[in-house]
């Protein structure tokens, strides 16, 4: 929930539909392309939970200022297993993870 | 007469641990637990006498059907009506399908549908489909901003409206408000609605008398009564329930079957095809054993005083927002602390060995209806106890501060 609080809230307009994660039990938006350089990637997401936005934070932070191609190596659900935090979240949250990550991936195959 | 309060002593998964926390369950309108003898009931069945009921002549199967059949006897006694007015079906969802899909072909585009804005979704989304495929139209008994059933106003709608339906729930489950279903049920009469309600919630809470009730139906789940999953009834008054087509057909329900045409028994054996769920009624019979063996009106004050205890804790935790009728209630309480997310705070309570409810609770329209996205529910039962509140209060607390920290 502390992570949840450094990560700053999605202003209104952006929460659009088309950025809403399907799979997860809360909302979760999300947002990602590339920076001014067109090299690195720039995630930007919001949930209306606190639990949730706190594991995205962590999501994000795997993920953010890597190239596409970096990007595509990471198994963000593979790594939170290693820190030990899937065995901590009821299925309804891991697979709210599993949504995330997979969005992410889905999203990157787009480049 | 028994003690309520040494009751729960008869329910063995609460003495379980969650973590390493001792578990406090507070989620009985979800499924309520079960009694020693409700467990052994189906172990024995399953160890000493499982055979097929209204089949062999050996007597294992003669024993197995005269068992299965007594059940029927007993829960037509617990609601107060006769044992050829009550359908064995899969649960609520089911007999309000069986009902709903029956009256569809009697219904037109003339016809008018009316529910509560509490229903569950398996009393709402059944008649949306027979609105659709009779062309009736189906109309709302409205709430107040509290999530109370504006009552002068749904008895109005049924003097004005004369729906051909009225089907609405005795309690909600989100809510826990008991609804005057007598006055909705004898004014529906008057215009001769038939009506249909949802007992799921106030079977175990409320013993409801059907022949002082008066309705045409009536619904209910086994689990939420202290018998198994996969298990549920149908009542119906035996002319109005005998007049409903069938719904699935097979082996059992049938009269002669040739390859040209069949002919079907009456009811209730005609939506019983099939081998049913004879473990899940033998286990039930002993849940309604048990149930009979508590006196009624202990129950009741015992759950009321429970109740009234965990209602006056939460409404001294600053920011609670609490919906629904606080006084006639069977012991839910559904809530919000804030702006806050109900998830969080659930998630946070299940760490401390809580389990409730957080959701739209299969009530959306009544969720929509409140301005709300969800709520945290607690549902007691008898075998609750002051300290089980006492440990989830502090546990809300707790929860809270680490929000608010």
């Amino acid at each position: 929930m502390l992570l949840a609080k450094s990560l700053p809230s999605l202003p209104d307009c952006l929460k659009t539909d088309e950025a809403l994660i399907r799979g997860c039990e809360s909302k979760v938006w999300l947002h990602i392309d590339l920076d001014e350089s067109q090299h690195n990637l720039v995630l930007v997401g919001d949930s209306d939970t606190r639990i949730v936005k706190g594991l995205f934070a962590i999501v994000l932070s795997m993920y953010s200022g890597l190239t596409p191609a970096q990007a595509k190596e990471i198994d963000a659900y593979a790594e939170f297993e290693t820190l030990g935090l899937i065995k901590h979240l009821s299925p309804s949250r891991g697979n709210g993870v599993r949504a995330i990550v997979d969005t992410i991936q889905d999203k990157l195959s787009q480049w | 007469m028994n003690n309520i309060a040494e009751l729960r002593h008869d329910f063995p998964l609460l003495t379980r641990a969650v973590g390493d926390q001792p578990l406090i369950y507070l989620d009985s309108g979800a499924t309520s637990q079960k009694p020693q003898c409700v467990i052994d009931e189906i172990n024995d069945f399953y160890s000493k006498n499982n055979s097929n009921v209204h089949r062999g002549l050996h007597s294992l199967s003669e024993s197995a059907t005269s068992k299965y059949e007594q059940v029927r006897d007993k829960l037509a006694k617990y609601l107060a009506v006769s044992s050829q007015e009550i359908v064995w079906t899969s649960g609520a969802t089911e007999s309000l399908n069986i009902i709903a899909s029956g009256i569809t072909q009697s219904l037109s585009s003339n016809d008018i549908i009316l529910i509560s804005a509490l229903e569950h979704h398996a009393n709402i989304v059944p008649w949306q489909q027979a609105a659709q495929l009779s062309g009736a139209s189906i109309h709302i008994m409205p709430i107040d901003k509290y999530g109370v059933l504006d009552l002068p106003n749904a008895l109005d709608m049924i003097t004005r409206l004369k729906p051909a339906v009225v089907a609405c729930t005795h309690a909600s489950n989100t809510l826990g408000n008991i609804t005057d279903i007598k006055r909705i049920i004898g004014t529906a009469n008057q215009v001769n609605a038939t009506t249909v309600i949802d007992g799921t919630q106030a079977l175990m809470h409320l013993r409801p008398n059907l022949s002082e009730l008066k309705c045409d139906f009536y619904v209910g789940s086994a689990h939420k009564a202290l018998g198994p999953t996969g298990l549920g009834f149908l009542f119906g008054k035996y002319d109005k329930l005998n007049a409903l087509p069938v719904f699935k057909t097979g082996g059992e329900m049938i009269d002669t079957v040739s390859f040209s045409k069949t002919t079907y028994r009456n009811a209730p054996a005609k939506f019983e095809p099939g081998t049913p769920n004879i473990s899940g009624v033998l286990g039930f019979g002993a849940a309604l054993d048990y149930l009979n063996a508590i006196d009624i009106a202990r129950l009741k004050e015992y759950e009321q005083t429970l109740f009234k205890y965990c209602l006056s804790q939460l409404q001294e935790i600053p920011g609670i927002i609490i919906y629904g009728d606080m006084q006639y209630n069977i012991g839910t309480i559904s809530f919000n602390y804030r702006e806050e997310h109900h998830y969080d705070i659930a998630t946070l309570l299940n760490s401390y060995g809580v389990a409730l409810r957080s959701g739209h609770h299969c009530t959306q329209p009544l969720i929509s209806e409140l301005g709300i996205q969800g709520t945290l529910r607690v549902s007691l039962a008898f075998y609750n106890s002051h300290a089980d509140i006492d440990t989830f209060i502090t546990a809300l607390k707790n929860s809270i501060e680490l929000i608010e920290g």
